[in-house]
């Protein structure tokens, strides 16, 4: 029993942080269909920036918002300098984001070398807490905090702020945008930015439990792929689902089978591509 | 269409280029033979690839899921003690034909940038699958050791130049092939399609069909390089399905001319020797290469791009 | 027999009524031209009959056959051509290839992938011929984007022609010509076999009227009129929807 309370709290913990990469993938897939192959590397830059701060500071707080300010400036500045151009070239803009992929994993890969790391939790979070019968990492509830509690403030951002009305009707149509006189430019950056921020978190919260190495990036991007599929592109509420579902196969996958851990993921991708292509939430292109 | 006049040019180009291939062995070392088999393997994978790019107008990003179910092919076969070359390739064709049957199913029905997405999904799943089932594949440390194959009359192809005519000799079968398949009636109809589905629909195409039989095409092809890559390398392990070596294949493309007959070869030439050279000058190569690609993509893009749509049929 | 049968059809967008409940039927050999204002939903009937777009309610049927689920490339196998508002041709490919891509469409070879399509001289004598017919034969090495306008209109209609349609749906054929070149399209279509059913929407109501016999009139996704052209022209309501 307690066997299974563990796993299903770190398959939670899990989906939460996959949750963040996921959204900010979904966010940018969604409103400009741009497949960022980088946004793993978001990840990873900020996990490592967020290591160096850590071991300068001890400060998690610092830390956390170190990362997420370089990460947002990447981001943008990878948007606004050079997929800008590409709009509605969807092959350049994907080759375009390969090659950050490259700079930024090899540049990572150079400062920090290439032995995998553990970021050190918080201290404040470092013990254990009992639920029930069972004794669980405070840091892993953390994350499932963070993960809810952001999801809560992107679903306020997306249903109740003017910016976030403009986003969703720029995932559904884009002409309607521009005949509305907005600057659809500063939104594409601005959501970019916002993408590239919530894979940013991602890594940090997920620095301490998942850790940072050559290749998580890559991992990343792998899940952030199947959650979207699975739960719908462009739309939060299927990255959150689809979080929740592939964290816990995941999760459940490494657990009892580890080493068909992809099938189990494989599996529900397929048929829901069999299914329903656009996802379970997903919108239906005419 | 007057496919004797355009080959007097390029035609007398390909015939000293083809002049040359034959002397490469006896002009320079090994490691020249060498790069001359990655140059033509990969030209083959980029070849495969275009069908769909450059001839269907499909932009699939997950194409080394084919090679990479070739490569494993290869690897089990050889360590179960297989060796004929033409069993192997047989089932390094088919199983990457079959993979790509099993991917059209889920992907052709996407367009744009949603099959682009489900593509490369796809193929990072068998990424993973490779990466993670170790007691199958070995997981990261791959299936190593892998010799030459036999081809049953009497030659060795341990010696890289025996290997060198040998992959030579295949990618000209594969030229070929490709050739009159651009220039069948299949050929023709996957270009209408790529300028305008609508109205190949509206005409009474099955274009549904047509891309789906494109991409199985596409697959084959891929397995064939594939299955070469692993007698050439020694080995298998999971990049051989990675995301790397699908971009890069794009790449290769817009490099050298998509939707054109050499251009998919010329591509992997300059990526090839690209990479060697730039690896052989620094260790932070990975890094050069993706400056190199960010800045060939902003400043060439628009005349090497309008090339992916190009009718150079 | 009927060459197409609509039967109460009918097409939802969401909210929007596009079609409201037409039922329709086109004899053999007949011309038929659909009039009506913008709006009135007659590029949304096309896209229903040339399967499109599917129907939210009602039935299609084709020389007498049910197509209401069929796809649009198979109700293309039984006879059915049409022609785009908005040019639709393979822009990046020769006069020549387009035309070939036309002939080709009908037949099996279509699918062969490995001889060349010059090897099929029916399909290569085909295509030569349609050319001369139309007075192409010059141009069939120019890419068709780099015809003029006029020019790919035409190639429009010829194309549909190609598959040697039973019915052949032109969806404003005229549409941007000069008035030497709406002339030169419209006696094209005058001159066209009555082995093929032609129907046609126009806004032009002028070409509309010198081609068809019969005209049916739509507003708001319904009919609202239709009858031989005396009729249509003497009827008030007519008049009224495209003045009032």
């Amino acid at each position: 029993m307690a066997f299974w309370i563990i796993q299903t709290l770190n398959g939670l913990s899990f989906s939460m942080m996959l949750f963040l990469v996921a959204a900010g993938f979904t966010l940018i897939f969604g409103l400009m269909k741009i497949i960022n192959i980088a946004h793993g590397s978001f990840y990873l830059l900020s996990a490592y920036i967020g290591l160096t701060v850590l071991r300068a500071t001890e400060n998690f707080l610092l830390a956390t918002v170190a990362s997420s300010i370089a990460v947002v400036l990447v981001g943008m500045a990878m948007q606004r300098f050079f997929l800008r151009r590409f709009h509605m070239k969807e092959l350049q803009q994907v080759l375009l984001t390969f090659g950050f992929v490259l700079i930024i994993a090899d540049l990572c890969l150079w400062v920090w070398g290439g032995n995998p790391v553990a970021l050190p939790k918080p201290s404040l979070l470092k013990g254990s807490i009992w639920i029930g019968s069972v004794v669980f990492p405070s840091y892993r509830l953390f994350v499932i905090l963070v993960g809810v509690v952001v999801a809560v403030g992107l679903w306020i951002f997306q249903e109740k702020t003017k910016f976030g009305a403009i986003v969703r009707a720029g995932v559904d149509d884009e002409e309607m945008l521009r005949g509305a006189g907005i600057n659809i430019q500063m939104v594409f950056t601005g959501v970019f930015g916002l993408g590239a921020l919530l894979a940013g978190i991602g890594g940090i919260i997920g620095g301490p439990f998942v850790g940072v190495f050559p290749g998580v990036d890559i991992s990343m991007l792998l899940l952030a792929l199947v959650v979207v599929i699975i739960g719908g592109v462009g739309s939060l509420r299927g990255a959150f689902i689809g979080s929740l579902f592939v964290g816990l196969i995941d999760n459940f996958g490494k657990a009892l089978f580890p080493e068909l851990s992809l099938f189990t993921l494989f599996a529900p991708m397929a048929i829901v591509l069999a299914i329903r292509p656009t996802g379970i939430f997903g919108k239906i292109e005419e | 269409m007057k496919t004797f006049e355009v080959f007097k040019g390029p035609f007398l180009l390909a015939f000293l280029f083809a002049v040359l291939a034959l002397l490469l062995p006896s002009l320079f070392s090994n490691y020249y033979v060498g790069l001359a088999i990655q140059i033509f393997i990969m030209a083959i994978f980029a070849m495969s690839l275009d069908v769909l790019v450059g001839h269907t107008g499909l932009p699939s990003m997950g194409h080394a899921a084919y090679f990479g179910v070739a490569a494993y092919t290869t690897g089990f076969l050889y360590m179960a003690g297989i060796k004929n070359f033409w069993v192997v390739i047989a089932l390094g064709m088919g199983l990457g034909g079959l993979t790509a049957a099993f991917f059209g199913l889920l992907a052709i029905r996407a367009r744009g940038p949603y099959f682009m997405l489900i593509t490369l999904a796809l193929s990072q799943v068998l990424w993973g699958i490779a990466f993670k089932w170790r007691s199958l594949t070995r997981g990261d440390d791959g299936l190593p050791g892998i010799g030459r194959p036999q081809i049953g009359i009497g030659i060795d192809l341990k010696p890289d130049p025996h290997f060198y005519y040998f992959v030579f000799v295949i990618f000209l079968i594969v030229l070929v092939a490709l050739f009159i398949l651009v220039r069948s009636p299949f050929g023709y109809t996957l270009r209408g399609i790529r300028e305008s589905e609508s109205r190949m629909k509206a005409l009474g195409y099955p274009v549904w069909l047509y891309k789906y039989l494109g991409f199985i095409f596409a697959g084959i092809f891929a397995g064939i390089s594939g299955v070469l890559w692993v007698y050439y390398s020694g080995f298998v392990n999971p990049s051989n399905f990675s995301v790397d070596l699908s971009v890069k294949a794009l790449l290769m493309l817009i490099l050298g001319g998509s939707g054109s007959l050499f251009g998919p070869a010329i591509g992997a030439g300059m990526i090839v020797l690209l990479e060697n050279l730039v690896s052989g000058f620094t260790e932070r190569w990975s890094l050069v290469l993706g400056i190199v690609y960010v800045t060939v993509i902003m400043l060439f893009s628009e005349g090497i791009f309008s090339g992916i749509q190009r009718g150079k049929s | 027999m009927k060459a197409l049968g609509l039967q109460t059809l009918s097409k939802n967008f969401g909210g929007l009524k596009a079609i409201q409940g037409i039922s329709l039927e086109i004899e053999e050999g007949e011309r038929r031209a659909i009039i009506g204002p913008n709006g009135a939903g007659k590029t949304t009937l096309f896209h229903l009959i040339s399967g499109f777009l599917f129907p939210s309610s009602g039935r299609i049927s084709l020389f007498g056959r049910e197509v209401t689920t069929l796809q649009a490339h198979q109700r293309a196998a039984l006879g059915m051509a049409r022609t785009f508002q908005v040019t639709n041709l393979f822009q990046k490919l020769t006069v020549f290839d387009n035309i070939l891509l036309g002939v080709q469409a009908m037949k099996w070879a279509r699918f062969c992938f490995y001889r060349r399509v010059r090897s099929f001289r029916e399909i290569i004598h085909e295509t030569e011929r349609l050319l001369k017919e139309w007075n192409l034969w010059e141009k069939k090495d120019t890419l068709l984007k780099n015809l003029s306008y006029g020019e790919q209109r035409q190639i429009e209609v010829i194309m549909a022609l190609a598959t040697k349609p039973r019915l052949l749906l032109l969806d404003e054929p005229t549409a941007g010509l000069s008035p030497a070149e709406t002339a030169s399209v419209t006696s094209i279509i005058k001159g066209l076999s009555r082995e093929i059913t032609t129907l046609l929407i126009e806004h032009d109501m002028d070409v509309a009227f010198e081609i068809a016999e019969k005209i049916t009139v739509l507003h708001f996704g319904s009919i609202l009129a239709e009858g031989s052209l005396e009729q249509i022209k003497g009827n008030p309501k007519v008049t009224e929807i495209y003045l009032g």
